[in-house]
């Protein structure tokens, strides 16, 4: 592969419009940037209907953008037909050619590219030797699993040897335990092949996965960029904090600012807490503090010195490697703490109960202090 | 015992089956036992049958006449072989016309906004509701000597002040041809329209990410995944232009005579019951041997592959 530009994709400043079935004018896209580096397994992650389908469609050329462009390798792409582009599609429903076995849905983009007989035939063999379908290659799609029609609809794509490959939920309709196979072997694949990736999913655990940078998106736009450890650490805003895992939140005014320390008053609280400057946030402004439930330590008496919280045990949520305690903070406010079960025991006394008192500690690493969004 | 009756499930297989056997039975194999029967008879001077073991219909019909000048005990008289072949050439034409003009039109409603889609459907269906006889009926009067389309382009000489006169097309081959495509497009139309409906937009954008234009896309997956629907609509046209009579009859005349209307005649006006009979089983063998190889070589419509 010839890199003629900095970047594999690019969106610059994208707008898709779409009219709804109402007659008025959404955006499904809203002035999208986005850059995607060569070899990068990138994820589009969102909800439905935040715009990360509609994203990659503009990539292939199945749709074309309202404004802004498409670049592939520096080029802009225009109204570039999908079968004049260098990138290919592993679609959500597979797409396979139900007429065709699965040579000949494999060896379908060769033969397009009017490629000679025998290279296409050592190129599909490469392929199906990669996705582990040898012998395979009479059947039709009908008579595979679920899982071998997914390898089937990536090899097909892979076999063109694009310059980037374009995946909109490619495991979406495979169970769970086949999922996180193949989450594992599509980011092998990706590894060996070198191609760029992008990746579109709804499901924060596979992006989490098998990104090397993620897209985090909501209503069009996107909400944060970055390596899957940022995205859930250091998330910029409530929606992603939110979105990505949970957290807990509490509203209130900065009251001073540090280096790296702010510290905010909580009405609901009634007291006041330090956290992480992110930045966003200056004296006497509004503030969201997250905190994630794991990241909470609970425990019978204090282990910090301030930033120190004390509540009643509400309920609490056995699932085996965690217990999920709700703590009742007082003032309306219920805080979530993820607590790992690391000492095994059969005595229910040796968990958290209900209407025990603790303490909750919140480190104020583990706390950040966001903007209000 | 009526518990062991409600468990058994060849026995309820039976029960839904058996009105429809009945059904064919009575009107369709007894008939055509009694057909192949006559067949093998003679007529008598009233156009009765005499019973008995004789080929001479089926002698005649392929060309071997009794009745023949000077004499002779007998000569080829390719009249009645004729009839066949130009009734088995009408209806190769008459589907290859109707495919030809269905596809396009059946592809446009498939692809049309689906608000739009159920209207066309409809339109497609409207001349439907008037009787297969009138219609044909509404041909005679376009096509006539003095017929809508004559008057029209007469009109239209007469403002250019050119000389016109009024062009013969009823009473041809070429107006049968027409009468039977306008007859029958609905049924080839419906088929194709329902196995291009069932393919998935996503496999035409596959096709296109693969690299394949428009037209290469149209060959290598929409044509391969439509053919069950074009193929039976084949079946759909084929087999009933192959035995049809009234569209010859009104369109055609005693110019264009097909198998149809040589069995309506002998049982009719020639009082022939035998040779009627032996035609009627010539059309049908003829017709099952053609959709045979067609049906071999395409299958019958299905889905193309059985699992």
């Amino acid at each position: 592969m010839t890199q003629t530009s900095e970047f594999a994709v690019e969106l610059r400043d994208v707008v898709k419009t779409f009219k709804t079935p109402e007659g008025t004018l959404l955006n499904a896209v809203d002035h999208v940037n986005m850059q995607i580096k060569h070899g990068e397994f990138f994820s589009m992650l969102g909800s439905s209907g935040c715009g990360k389908t509609t994203s990659l469609r503009m990539m292939a050329g199945f749709e074309w953008p309202t404004e802004g462009d498409v670049y592939i390798e520096g080029n802009a792409q225009g109204h570039t037909p999908p079968f004049q582009r260098p990138v290919n599609t592993v679609f959500q429903s597979y797409a396979l050619f139900q007429h065709m076995t699965i040579y000949q849905n494999i060896a379908f983009g060769l033969e397009m590219e009017r490629a000679p007989a025998d290279e296409v035939k050592t190129r599909v063999g490469r392929l199906l030797d990669m996705v582990q379908l040898n012998g395979m290659e009479r059947r039709y799609p009908k008579q595979l699993s679920g899982g071998q029609q997914q390898r089937v609809a990536l090899a097909r794509a892979l076999v063109k040897m694009p310059n980037v490959l374009l995946l909109d939920e490619p495991l979406g309709a495979l169970d769970l335990k086949l999922r996180k196979e193949m989450q594992l072997e599509l980011k092998a694949i990706q590894q060996k092949v070198g191609i760029t990736f992008v990746y579109v999913t709804h499901d924060q655990e596979e992006a989490l996965t098998m990104s090397d940078r993620i897209a985090v998106m909501s209503k069009g736009k996107v909400m944060q960029v970055g390596i899957p450890v940022e995205i859930y650490e250091r998330p910029q805003s409530r929606f992603v904090a939110d979105f990505i895992g949970e957290s807990n939140f509490f509203e209130g005014i900065v009251q001073s600012v540090e280096q790296d320390r702010a510290t905010v008053l909580v009405p609901s609280l009634k007291a006041e807490v330090t956290g992480l400057n992110t930045g966003q946030v200056g004296v006497g402004q509004k503030a969201i503090i997250s905190i994630r439930p794991e990241k909470i330590r609970i425990s019978e008496q204090p282990a910090l010195k301030t930033n120190f919280f004390n509540g009643t045990v509400k309920t609490t949520t056995y699932i085996g490697s965690d217990t999920h305690v709700y703590v009742d903070m007082g003032g309306g406010v219920t805080l979530k703490v993820w607590e790992q079960n690391k000492i095994s025991s059969l005595d229910p006394r040796a968990y958290y109960v209900q209407g025990q008192k603790v303490c909750l500690n919140l480190f104020p690493e583990n706390t950040l202090i966001l903007a209000e969004s | 015992m009526l518990k062991r009756l409600r468990e058994n499930k060849s026995f309820q297989g039976t029960l839904l089956v058996s009105p429809t056997l009945l059904w064919m039975i009575a009107l369709l194999f007894i008939p055509l036992i009694l057909t192949t029967i006559i067949s093998f008879g003679t007529r008598n001077a009233d156009g009765g049958v005499i019973y008995g073991f004789s080929f001479h219909n089926y002698v005649r019909l392929f060309g071997f006449s009794t009745d023949c000048p000077g004499g002779q005990a007998s000569c080829f008289d390719p009249l009645y072989a004729n009839i066949l072949g130009r009734s088995l050439s009408l209806a190769f034409w008459t589907t290859v016309i109707v495919i030809a003009l269905a596809y396009p039109l059946a592809y446009f409603i498939a692809r049309a906004h689906p608000k739009r889609r159920n209207t066309f459907l409809m339109l497609v269906l409207v001349p439907l509701w008037t009787n297969f006889v009138i219609r044909v009926y509404a041909w005679m009067m376009l096509l006539r000597e003095q017929g809508v389309i004559n008057g029209i382009i007469g009109w239209v000489a007469a403002r250019f002040g050119v000389q016109f006169e009024p062009l013969q097309m009823l009473y041809t081959p070429g107006a049968v041809l027409v009468g039977m495509v306008y007859e029958f497009l609905p049924f080839m139309i419906l088929p194709i329209f329902t196995s291009l409906e069932k393919i998935d937009v996503p496999l035409y954008e596959a096709a296109a990410d693969l690299g394949a234009n428009p037209f290469r896309t149209f060959l290598r997956v929409t044509l391969p995944l439509s053919m069950p629907g074009v193929v039976a609509g084949t079946i759909l046209v084929f087999i009933p232009v192959m035995g049809t009579f009234i569209v010859s009859d009104l369109l055609g005349g005693k110019q264009v005579i097909l198998v149809g209307n040589l069995i309506q005649n002998q049982f009719l006006s020639a009082r022939d019951p035998t040779f009627g009979s032996a035609a009627s089983l010539i059309l049908m063998i003829m017709t099952l041997i053609v959709t045979y190889f067609y049906t071999r070589k395409f299958g019958f419509g299905e889905e193309i592959i059985a699992v």
